[in-house]
């Protein structure tokens, strides 16, 4: 067995080669590494509810997306979060994801399973008809377009400086959310996610819990959001739609529910093979679906389930040879 | 299949440890097209890469004397890929130009790129108005070789109003360019003494017009209707099922080669309006229909058109610029000073680089065409609007001074 340590320190190494790496691997990598950890951040929103709550959320769009537009809305037409004040952005971007699930938890957290699923799909699309329908503000279907990035001492414009900041963003996001979920706080979300009611009994306010819980994936889901009208400079209701809900919470899945690390897999290889192997071949889409079947038919854990999987097969082959020798004993 | 896995490999390798491509060759125009070639809207991306495609081949290759790289990349129909496939083209390819977008949507996505990085991007499709009208100025590498979406709809609002309809109602799709299609056929008919009774928007992508038929004023001499995709297969039919038998003139988009082969005998007689129709009777046209069916087993529609259009645009632009890439602010010069000879009929630019083109008022028929043997259902043209501009016949500065058509202007003064 691996030390908690260890682990810890094979993630580390992991990200700190991914840093050295990435740029210097031409800048269409860059961009798509930079894209790939800002989703990053909302898979691991997600993960927080579906891997240690266990509420699987399906309008974690709508955070991404208020923080999205809220970058692109004071960009445009308030030139304000373009210097310096880029930080104050970031700030209002996290407000804000709270603040609305915090509004969308009051609704939501009342339900469980499969209802919980439906009423947040629900709110998450009533988020996109606003952005499709509230045409004065977001530009409806067409969406809005930044112009640059911000600069602050540093120049954002640049692909590789830029790459690390979301970089920064992306590293923190993990270990605030590796804290959160190691705290006592989230041994409890842990508690309620296998049984609530046993929670409940125990005297633990679950509802509560679970509702600080939402609005704290809320608040990640929309820094998520400003980084993400940054990386393209473009923000459109396809930044809020259905699909981007379901992807973040299909790259949970893909790399493994409940280990923060696998969501940032997920991420990983869902853009990986959209949108750099689609760039090569023409079937990348059935390489993307080949994936997840075979992930859910063999690999109920997810990717990080590898590893235990494996050891479970060495484990049992053992087993089998060890209780073959002693059958064949006896003749 | 090895040996792509193996380029693949060796590609990614290379990319990853070097950190570099290969620069272009002096002598190759590398090109990159973004069209849907997944997604629902998959059809139509291939309709686009065809027409392009099709010139190409039909010139070994070649444009103006220079070998072409033609990438092609996916963009799912959704502007935020195709925002970063543009950046792949550029960074990762070194493309002279991009090309292509079908959404209004994607247009608008695409041309700050060019902007940002100051490469060439020719719209081969989308039709966002305000991209050659009140928003040029922030793009100065980007062109049109299509259209505007109000522009074929401001004559059809002329057409409709000379033959005495008075009161019509608008059903279109809601978004963008439904709005500027509307709001192009509404002025010009409302200007010319037309009432628009009524005006109706159903969501993009409807399916079931079932809620919106029995709410249709019962007094309307016509009805302009713009649907995108299957909505068009579906409203028409819906329409006539419910026993209304109004007129229809209609957008382009509603009755192009693209949905016709699909529709029932029910449209027959509808008319509608577009820059292009595969009906048009020039021995031009009929060559490139019959090119174009023999090598893609269909007839082209607007998308195909346009997109072969824009390759031979590129093909006489690098001719003029003496065989070699003059780049873009120079390209584009040269380009706004040619006058293509194309299948839809002369187009040349305007000074806003967009378009001044023929527009078709289209009738459906069923009939034979082109010595084909079978009945089929055909864009007849009716009537010819030549050299018509995005602005009509308003002039530049008035056209410009009012806002973009939207879902608000013009205002519906007749509508209770």
């Amino acid at each position: 067995m691996m030390t908690q340590k260890i682990k810890i320190l094979i993630v580390i190494l992991a990200l700190v080669a991914f840093a050295f790496i990435v740029p210097r691997s031409g800048s269409f990598v860059v961009l798509l590494a930079t894209r790939a950890m800002a989703f990053a951040i909302l898979a691991m929103s997600v993960d927080l509810l579906l891997g240690y709550t266990g509420m699987s959320s399906m309008g974690q769009a709508a955070y991404f997306g208020v923080g999205a537009y809220l970058t692109a809305v004071l960009a445009t037409k308030f030139h304000f979060g373009m210097g310096w004040d880029f930080w104050i952005v970031v700030v209002l971007g996290i407000l804000i994801g709270c603040a609305l699930a915090a509004l969308f938890g009051l609704f939501a957290i009342r339900a469980g399973g499969v209802y919980f699923l439906m009423i947040t799909l629900a709110l998450g699309q009533c988020v996109w008809g606003l952005a499709y329908r509230w045409n004065s503000l977001t530009g409806g279907d067409n969406g809005i377009n930044m112009s640059g990035r911000p600069s602050f001492g540093l120049d954002l414009t640049n692909e590789t400086t830029f790459f690390y900041l979301v970089f920064a963003f992306f590293a923190v996001s993990m270990g605030l959310l590796y804290v959160l979920v190691r705290s006592p706080f989230g041994r409890s979300l842990a508690g309620i996610r296998e049984r609530e009611l046993r929670m409940q009994i125990l005297g633990y306010n679950t509802w509560l819990h679970k509702y600080i819980a939402f609005i704290i994936a809320g608040g990640f889901g929309g820094v998520a959001g400003v980084l993400w009208a940054h990386t393209n400079g473009h923000v459109s209701p396809e930044t809020v739609v259905l699909t981007t809900s379901v992807d973040s919470l299909l790259m949970v899945v893909l790399g493994g529910a409940g280990t923060l690390v696998g969501a940032t897999l997920g991420a990983a290889i869902v853009f990986g093979l959209r949108e750099y192997l689609s760039t090569l071949v023409p079937w990348w889409q059935y390489a993307l679906g080949g994936v997840y079947v075979l992930t859910i038919l063999y690999l109920p854990m997810g990717l990080m389930g590898i590893p235990s999987r494996l050891r479970q097969r060495l484990g049992s082959k053992d087993k089998g040879e060890g209780s073959k020798k002693l059958a064949s004993k006896p003749s | 299949m090895t040996s792509k896995l193996q380029k693949l490999l060796l590609g990614s390798c290379l990319a990853l440890g070097l950190g570099m491509t290969a620069p272009a060759n002096a002598d190759d125009l590398s090109i990159g097209f973004i069209a849907p070639t997944t997604g629902i809207f998959a059809q139509i991306g291939k309709d686009m890469v065809d027409g392009f495609q099709m010139y190409l081949d039909d010139h070994g290759g070649k444009l103006g004397g220079m070998t072409v790289k033609f990438i092609v990349e996916d963009n799912q129909g959704k502007p935020d890929a195709a925002v970063t496939k543009a950046k792949k083209l550029i960074l990762q390819d070194h493309v002279q130009m991009f090309i292509g977008g079908l959404l209004a949507s994607t247009g608008y996505a695409l041309a700050p790129v060019s902007t940002a990085e100051k490469t060439l991007y020719i719209s081969s499709i989308s039709s966002a108005d305000d991209l050659t009208q009140r928003q040029l100025d922030k793009y100065p590498y980007f062109i049109r070789t299509s259209w505007t979406s109000s522009l074929p709809e401001q004559p059809l609002g002329q057409w409709a109003c000379d033959q005495g309809y008075k009161k019509v109602i608008t059903i279109g799709a809601d978004y963008a360019f439904g709005y500027e299609s509307v709001g192009g056929f509404q002025k010009v008919f409302e200007d010319c003494g037309g009432k628009v009774i009524q005006k109706i928007w159903p969501p993009l992508g409807t399916k079931d017009f079932g809620p919106y038929i029995p709410t249709m004023k019962t007094d309307a001499d016509a009805i302009f209707s713009l649907m995108v995709g299957p909505m068009a297969l579906q409203f028409p039919k819906q329409l006539r099922g419910a026993g209304n038998k109004t007129p229809i003139v209609a957008g382009g988009t509603s009755y192009d080669e693209f949905v016709l082969p699909f529709m029932g005998d029910e449209v027959i007689g509808d008319v509608s309006a577009l820059h292009y129709s595969a009906a048009i009777p020039t021995p031009r046209n009929e060559a490139f229909v019959k090119a174009y069916r023999a090598k893609y087993g269909k007839v082209p529609s607007y998308y195909s058109e346009n997109n072969y259009t824009t390759a031979l645009w590129i093909d006489e632009t690098i001719k003029k610029s003496g065989g070699k890439w003059p780049g873009a602010e120079a390209f584009i010069k040269t380009m706004q000073s040619i006058k293509v000879d194309a299948p839809r009929g002369p187009v040349a630019m305007d000074d806003m680089r967009n378009p001044v083109e023929n527009v078709y008022i289209k009738k459906v028929e069923k009939k034979k065409m082109f010595g084909y043997d079978k009945d089929e259902l055909w864009n007849t043209v009716i009537k010819t609007y030549p050299n018509v501009s995005q602005f009509w016949t308003y002039g530049k500065e008035k056209f410009l001074a009012q806002p973009v058509y939207s879902r608000e202007f013009p205002a519906c003064k007749f509508c209770e």
